[in-house]
C-alpha cells in the first residue's frame, strides 16, 4: 500500500484542524477558567467566569466536535477516502 | 446478517423509539391518576421501580443474540443519534444524575471542575480517538493495543487497566442504585443491592451489546424528562420563565448574591440572627479545642479528671435544696457520655471543633472561583481545580466502556457524528445541573432561611424526618426562626427533594428516582459488559484459546458477567469509601493507563511495543502510588507533591505514562512494516489496496 501526495495532505490537514480545535478547547477550559476570578468582573448571562464554566465552554465543546465532524466528513469526499456505505 | 437495509433499520428505530416514548408519557400519566385515586406513595414507588425494571428485561429478552458480533458490538449499524443517546446513559451515572446538582450547591463555582471535566473530554474522544478506533473495527480496547503493538504483553496490560478502572467504577455505580432502591421502597440497603443487580443482569445477559445499547436508550429517554421536569418547573414559579439555564444566571443567581451579602453583613436583621448562631458554633468549637489541649496536656489522668467533675457536678445537682429533674438528668447523662478512650477522644473532639468550626464560618458566595483566606490557598485551590479538570477530561477519554461504544457505529463518519450526539445528549443534562443547584439555592436561602420553625415547608420536615444525612435542622440559637447556619443539607438531597420544593406531586417524585434508578443501571451495564469481554475475547479467546467456538466464546463472556456482577454486588454491600472519590480514581487510573498508548499509537507511527508496555505500566503505577500514599483511606498520608489532592493523581501518572512511552519507543527499533501499515490503515477511512483488520 503506497500513500500518495494526497493521501499525505489529507492527513496534513487533518492534523492541522485537530491542532486548532485542541487549541480552542484548551483556552475556553484552561485559560478561562485561570482568569475565572478576574472574568468575573464582566457580566455576560451573568458573571462571566461562573458562565463560561457552567455553560459557556460546553456550548463550545459541543460546536468544536460538530464542526469537526462536518469538515472531516467532507474531507473525506474531497480526498476521495469516503466510505463507499450507505448512511 | 442484515435483512433490512440501514436507513430501513434507522426508520423503524425512530417509529419504535416514538411509540416507546409516548408509551412512557402515558404511564406516568397514569400512575398521576392512581395517585389522585388517593394510592399510596410507597405503592407509587414499587410502580415506578417495577414498571421501569421489566421494561428493561423487556427489551433484553427481545434482543437477546449468540452471534458474536451481535454481542460484542451489537452487529456495528446503530445509528449515530442512537448511539449517541447510548453512550449518553452509558456515561452519566449516578453521580452525575443525583450528585452533581448537589455537589454544585454546596461547593459553588469549584464543583464545576465536574461539569467541564465531564463534558470536555468528549473533545479529546471526538479529535482524538472515536474515528480512528472505528476504522480498526474490532471489539475491545485491549484488541487495538494487542494489534498496534503486537505480542501479548501490551493486550494484557490492558486487560488488566480496563478491569480495574471498570471495577472501581461499577462498584460505585452499584451503590447507587442500592441507594436508591432501598430509599424508594423502603428495603435493606443489602437486599437493594442486589435486587438492582438483577435488573442489570437481565439487560445486559441475554443480550450483550445489541441488548445493552437498546435498553441504554430507552434509559436515557426516561433520565432526561425526570431531570427536566422538575427544574423546568421550578424555573416557571420563581421567574417565569421555562428556560432555567437562561434565567438562573440572569435573574436568579444575583438574588442568591444579594442574599449571601445580606446574611453575611451583620448589620442586618437576618446577618444579625446568623452571627448569634455562629457565636454559638464558635464557642462550641473553642470548647472542643480546650477539650484537646487538656487531654494533650493530661492525658488518661485529663479524662478521669474531667469525668469525675461531671459526675460530681451531677451529685451535687441532686443534693439541691429544690432538686431540678432535667438537670439532673442532662448532667448525668454528659457524664456517662464523656469518652475515657483518649484515641476515640481525640478522634470525637477534633470532628467536633472543625464541624462546628465550619458551621461558624461566613456564606461561601456561589459564583466567587477558588474562594479561600488568602492568596496562597486561592492559589492551591486553583491549580486543584485545573488539575481535577484535566484528569477528568483525559479519564473521559480512557475510559474502556465509553471508547467500546464507538465501535458500534456502521462506519467512521457515523461514528464522527455520533461523537457529537453524545456531547449532546449528556450536554442536555450537563448545562442544567449549574442551574438547578441555584434555583433551590434560591429556595433555600431566599424562603426557608427566616421562615419560622413552626411552620416549616413539608419539604424540609419531610426529608429531615427520612435521612438526617440528607436534611438536618435544629433551632440552635433558639429564636424559633431559621438561621441558615442552623441547617446541614447532604448534596444527593438536591435533585432529589427538588419535585417536593417545585411543588409537584409524588409520581414526579417517583419519575425522578426511576432516572436516577437508569442512570445507574445503564453505567453499570456498560461497565459489567466491559469488563466480561474483556475477560473472554482478550484473555479466553486472544490468548488462552484462539480455536474456540464462537458458542463457547459467549458463553463464557456470560459466566464472566453473572460471576463479575457477583462479586461487584458484594464488595458494594460492604459500602468501601466514597463514592466520588471513587469516580474520580476510575478516571485518573483509565487516562494514566490507556490515554498515552491510544493516542500515540495513533498519531505517532513510530511508537512500539516497548514504549507502550513502558507507559502503561508506569503511568498506571505512579498513579496508584500517589493515590496510595496521600488519599486517607490508605492511612499512610504522606505529604502531598505540589499540593496535589488525591483524586488529582492521574496529572503525574498522565504524564508519566507519556514520557514512558516516548522512552520506551527511542530505546528500541521502530515497528514493523505490517504495524505502520495498520496505522495508515487507521488513519483514513477508505485507503485502496488497504489491509483489513474488521473482525469477522
Amino acid at each position: 500500500m503506497q500513500l500518495t501526495e494526497k493521501h499525505k495532505e489529507y492527513w496534513r490537514r487533518n492534523l492541522k484542524l485537530t491542532g486548532i480545535l485542541l487549541a480552542i478547547w484548551f483556552v475556553a477550559t484552561f485559560v478561562v477558567s485561570w482568569y475565572a476570578r478576574e472574568l468575573n468582573e464582566i457580566t455576560f448571562i451573568g458573571p462571566l467566569g461562573f458562565y463560561m464554566g457552567a455553560q459557556g465552554a460546553l456550548i463550545i465543546y459541543v460546536l468544536i466536535i460538530w464542526f469537526y465532524a462536518r469538515y472531516m466528513n467532507n474531507l473525506d469526499q474531497e480526498y476521495g477516502v469516503h466510505e463507499g456505505e450507505e448512511q | 446478517m442484515a435483512t433490512t437495509s440501514q436507513a430501513q433499520f434507522n426508520a423503524n428505530l425512530k417509529r419504535y423509539y416514538s411509540f416507546y416514548t409516548g408509551g412512557f408519557v402515558a404511564f406516568v400519566v397514569f400512575v398521576g391518576i392512581l395517585e389522585w385515586f388517593g394510592v399510596p406513595n410507597r405503592i407509587l414507588g414499587y410502580i415506578f421501580l417495577f414498571a421501569t425494571v421489566m421494561l428493561y428485561a423487556g427489551i433484553g429478552f427481545m434482543s437477546r443474540t449468540s452471534e458474536v458480533s451481535e454481542y460484542y458490538v451489537a452487529g456495528r449499524r446503530v445509528p449515530a443519534m442512537f448511539n449517541g443517546m447510548a453512550t449518553g446513559s452509558d456515561w452519566m451515572s449516578a453521580a452525575s444524575f443525583i450528585g452533581l446538582a448537589g455537589t454544585l450547591y454546596l461547593t459553588g463555582y469549584d464543583g464545576l471542575a465536574f461539569i467541564m471535566g465531564w463534558t470536555g473530554g468528549y473533545c479529546l474522544v471526538a479529535l482524538l480517538l472515536a474515528p480512528y478506533l472505528r476504522k480498526f473495527g474490532q471489539f475491545t480496547i485491549p484488541d487495538f493495543l494487542g494489534a498496534r503493538y503486537g505480542g501479548h504483553a501490551p493486550r494484557l496490560i490492558g486487560v488488566f487497566a480496563a478491569v480495574l478502572v471498570s471495577f472501581v467504577y461499577v462498584v460505585a455505580q452499584i451503590y447507587g442504585v442500592g441507594l436508591i432502591t432501598s430509599r424508594f421502597t423502603g428495603l435493606e440497603f443489602a437486599v437493594g443491592v442486589f435486587v438492582g443487580l438483577a435488573g442489570i443482569l437481565v439487560c445486559s445477559f441475554l443480550g450483550g451489546m445489541k441488548a445493552v445499547t437498546w435498553t441504554q436508550v430507552a434509559q436515557y429517554i426516561i433520565l432526561i424528562t425526570a431531570y427536566m421536569i422538575p427544574v423546568v418547573w421550578l424555573s416557571l414559579i420563581h421567574t417565569g420563565a421555562p428556560i432555567p439555564q437562561i434565567t438562573a444566571y440572569t435573574t436568579v443567581l444575583p438574588k442568591v448574591t444579594a442574599l449571601e451579602k445580606e446574611l453575611n453583613d451583620k448589620a442586618t436583621p437576618k446577618g444579625a440572627a446568623e452571627e448569634s448562631v455562629r457565636a454559638i458554633f464558635r464557642e462550641r468549637s473553642a470548647a472542643a479545642d480546650v477539650q484537646l489541649k487538656g487531654l494533650e496536656a493530661g492525658g488518661v489522668g485529663y479524662l478521669a479528671e474531667q469525668k469525675k467533675a461531671l459526675e460530681d457536678q451531677a451529685v451535687a445537682l441532686k443534693a439541691d435544696a429544690a432538686p431540678d429533674a432535667k438537670a439532673i438528668e442532662a448532667a448525668e447523662k454528659a457524664a456517662k457520655d464523656y469518652p475515657t478512650d483518649p484515641a476515640k477522644a481525640k478522634e470525637q473532639w477534633t470532628k467536633d471543633k472543625s464541624g462546628a468550626a465550619a458551621r461558624a464560618g461566613a456564606v461561601k458566595s456561589h459564583a466567587e472561583p477558588f474562594a479561600a483566606k488568602d492568596e496562597k490557598a486561592r492559589g492551591i485551590a486553583k491549580k486543584n481545580f485545573l488539575v481535577l479538570v484535566f484528569c477528568l477530561m483525559v479519564g473521559t477519554a480512557a475510559l474502556p466502556h465509553i471508547l467500546m461504544r464507538f465501535y458500534t457505529t456502521p462506519s467512521v463518519q457515523e461514528a464522527r457524528r455520533s461523537v457529537f450526539w453524545s456531547l449532546f445528549f449528556i450536554f442536555l443534562l450537563y448545562f442544567t445541573a449549574p442551574a438547578l443547584a441555584i434555583l433551590v439555592k434560591f429556595e433555600v436561602y431566599g424562603s426557608l432561611v427566616g421562615s419560622s420553625f413552626a411552620h416549616l415547608p413539608a419539604w424540609v420536615s419531610n426529608w429531615a424526618a427520612v435521612d438526617k444525612t440528607l436534611m438536618s435542622i435544629a433551632d440552635i440559637n433558639k429564636d424559633g426562626i431559621v438561621q441558615l447556619a442552623e441547617i446541614v443539607i447532604g448534596g444527593d438531597l438536591i435533585v432529589l427533594a427538588t419535585p417536593e420544593i417545585a411543588g409537584l406531586p409524588y409520581v414526579i417524585s417517583g419519575l425522578v428516582a426511576a432516572g436516577g434508578l437508569a442512570a445507574a443501571l445503564s453505567t453499570a451495564d456498560g461497565l459489567l459488559l466491559t469488563i466480561a469481554n474483556a475477560l473472554s475475547h482478550d484473555v479466553y479467546y486472544k490468548v488462552i484459546d484462539p480455536n474456540a467456538p464462537t458458542t463457547r466464546r459467549i458463553a463464557v463472556s456470560k459466566g464472566l458477567l453473572l460471576l463479575v456482577a457477583v462479586i461487584a454486588a458484594y464488595v458494594t454491600s460492604m459500602k468501601p469509601g466514597d463514592i466520588l472519590f471513587l469516580v474520580g480514581a476510575a478516571f485518573s487510573l483509565a487516562g494514566s493507563a490507556f490515554f498515552p498508548s491510544l493516542v500515540l499509537g495513533i498519531f505517532w507511527k513510530r511508537a512500539n511495543q516497548l514504549g507502550a508496555i513502558l507507559g502503561m505500566t508506569v503511568g498506571l503505577g505512579v498513579c496508584m502510588y500517589y493515590m496510595i500514599q496521600t488519599y486517607p483511606f490508605f492511612g499512610i498520608n504522606a505529604p502531598r507533591w505540589w499540593d496535589i489532592a488525591p483524586i488529582g493523581a492521574g496529572i503525574f501518572g498522565i504524564t508519566a505514562g507519556m514520557i514512558g512511552v516516548i522512552v520506551g519507543t527511542l530505546i528500541s527499533p521502530a515497528p514493523s512494516k505490517e504495524v505502520q501499515e495498520l496505522v495508515d490503515h487507521v488513519r483514513y477511512p477508505n485507503l485502496e489496496g488497504d489491509i483489513d483488520t474488521r473482525a469477522a
